[in-house]
């Protein structure tokens, strides 16, 4: 027996990832399971029939691809302006000394610990007060910005902070001006940093359904239209949009482990 | 990395550009603006909101702004019990994460090898899976009928002989829902612990388990402070466990403040709820991290 005991003691830890990481995945699963089922009934919780139906009519339901397309144009619009502020802020954060550095930490740490629910009301509140701008599109887009800059200044950040300064040192001994130095060492070198932080920021924005609930007046997002859709029962063809997403981003993932791993090798 | 001196590594990551130049504001003012105008002044808006009083009759007649601090104490008689089974229901799934999640954060930190980037790619895809899709899937992994629910009716386990529409669903949901929140900054914390340390406890004769009580552990504490706090914050204000994975009998607060303002429409006693909702976190918040004795979260 001691043999293993002492076997199942060094690999205790490998074993007790592989069930959770399996926990992790297993609605991932039953997701794209359902994606190719055929439902019973209404709702599409259980497993009937064995179908591609869904996956060759996606927009059987019209209001389905208006919701995506409309999610996916927030999404985009929110991921260009946050990523570029984001991204500045991150710069000023890590490379630059200047006054009110505390306080600006603070304030970009505070929107990622504030519950959605509290967010969410208090914007709707402001609109509702000031009433220049309709619930919509525009509040949606205003709401999204908002919550997504803090997570693109942290993902940014954690890149900046891993560059060796002495890469710029080096370039300015060559006499480039900061301009220069900035063009060609230390865009590219940050510039993984911020396609993560773009990414995070789509998918952050795309999913969000708490805030957006209070904010979208009559726009249905894709989260708004599965949650509208929950009651009545959700049709396989949401699961086929949420498989499709989630193979993206994850294939967008993996081949920038990839290229992060080539370069190291380099 | 480790090899570099501390005090090496901090005259390297000086920020390089000093002196008072006005480019460290005009990269900041445009984000700070928006966080500002967007995040800071709403809470103001949510202040007012919550002491107005109804224009009318009816609630379609609007509402006028006043010192209606009578919002706040209906909120609070009317709905305490709900706010402490938020709280019960938030910190039970801290704990379910935290006891899920450490574990694998220290496989992944310590012994992750060649795999590690695969298993920390695993561990936030299921942020990729949409929010609502991946919490309705719980609800066939869960059902009655399901294999789950079956094995452990069959051990006696379950009071209430089912899993779906009972609190420890949406415990489970809210768990699940934040466990990467609970495992990336464990994760950090367990790989930025010296090797040299645990080598060092091993070699001065202590067993795997004593090294990890009186070394990795305390030593992993920021992570544990980080994980729980962005586990327990989101899972206070959350709603959707609660409405697809529990019953009429085990809604949060976030689902009354959700219907009172999207679908009851009583603006003030749902701004009321929100506030007392912050305040509430702002403080456990911070008694938790003075308790826990560190303030470097960011």
């Amino acid at each position: 027996m001691r043999p293993i005991t002492s076997w199942l003691g060094k690999r205790a830890t490998g074993i007790y990832a592989i069930i959770a990481l399996f926990y992790l995945m297993l609605p991932i699963f039953v997701v794209i399971m359902l994606s190719f089922n055929k439902p019973a009934g209404k709702q599409n919780t259980q497993w009937n029939e064995f179908s591609f139906d869904a996956w060759t009519n996606i927009c059987r339901d019209q209001t389905i691809c208006g919701a995506v397309t409309t999610s996916i144009k927030i999404a985009l619009l929110t991921t260009i302006v946050a990523t570029i502020l984001g991204t500045m802020i991150a710069f000023a954060l890590v490379r630059h000394r200047f006054r009110g550095r505390t306080s600006t930490n603070l304030l970009i740490f505070l929107p990622m610990a504030t519950p959605e629910v509290v967010m969410g009301t208090s914007l709707l509140a402001l609109f509702l007060n000031i009433s220049v701008i309709p619930l919509g599109f525009w509040t949606l887009l205003i709401a999204h910005i908002m919550f997504t800059i803090s997570f693109v200044v942290v993902a940014v950040k954690a890149r900046l902070a891993t560059l060796d300064p002495r890469l710029e040192q080096a370039a300015m001994d060559l006499y480039a001006d900061e301009k220069i130095t900035f063009r060609y060492i230390t865009f590219p070198l940050a510039l993984p940093g911020i396609a993560a932080a773009a990414l995070l920021a789509f998918s952050l924005s795309f999913d969000d359904f708490i805030i957006t609930n209070f904010n979208s007046g009559t726009t249905v997002t894709f989260p708004m239209y599965v949650w509208g859709a929950a009651q009545r029962g959700i049709p396989p063809q949401v699961n086929v949009i949420a498989t499709i997403f989630f193979m993206s981003a994850l294939l967008l993932v993996v081949i920038a482990q990839v290229i992060g791993a080539k370069r190291v090798k380099r | 990395m480790q090899l570099i001196p501390a005090s090496a590594k901090a005259t390297f990551s000086q920020p390089l550009r000093n002196g008072r130049s006005i480019t460290p504001y005009l990269l900041l003012i445009p984000g700070l603006a928006w966080l500002g105008v967007f995040f800071v002044i709403p809470f103001f808006s949510l202040l007012i909101t919550s002491l107005m009083r109804p224009a009318g009759d009816s609630v379609l007649d609007g509402y006028v702004n006043a010192l209606e601090i009578g919002n706040y104490l209906i909120a609070l008689q009317d709905y305490w019990p709900v706010f402490a089974k938020s709280l019960l229901y938030a910190a039970s799934a801290t704990l379910l994460a935290l006891v899920i999640g450490y574990p694998l954060a220290y496989h992944i930190a310590l012994k992750g090898g060649k795999w590690r980037n695969f298993m920390l790619v695993l561990v936030i895809a299921p942020f990729f899976a949409a929010y609502l899709i991946r919490t309705y899937a719980w609800k066939t992994i869960l059902a009655d009928d399901s294999f789950i629910t079956v094995a452990l009716n069959a051990l006696n386990l379950l009071p209430q002989e089912r899993i779906l529409n009972t609190p420890i669903a949406v415990i489970a949901g809210i768990a699940y829902n934040f466990l990467p929140f609970m495992i990336l900054p464990l994760y950090a914390a367990i790989e930025r612990i010296d090797p040299r340390l645990l080598e060092a406890s091993k070699d001065l004769y202590a067993s795997p388990g004593e090294t990890f009580r009186k070394v990795t552990l305390p030593l992993s504490m920021p992570g544990v402070v980080s994980g729980t706090l962005l586990t327990f914050i989101p899972a206070m204000g959350d709603f959707i466990n609660a409405s697809l994975l529990g019953s009429a009998r085990d809604k949060m607060i976030g689902n009354v403040i959700q219907s009172q303002f999207v679908i009851v429409r009583d603006y003030p006693q749902a701004s009321a709820l929100s506030f007392i909702l912050m305040t509430m976190i702002l403080v456990i918040v911070f008694f938790y991290i003075r308790r826990a004795g560190t303030e470097d979260l960011v």
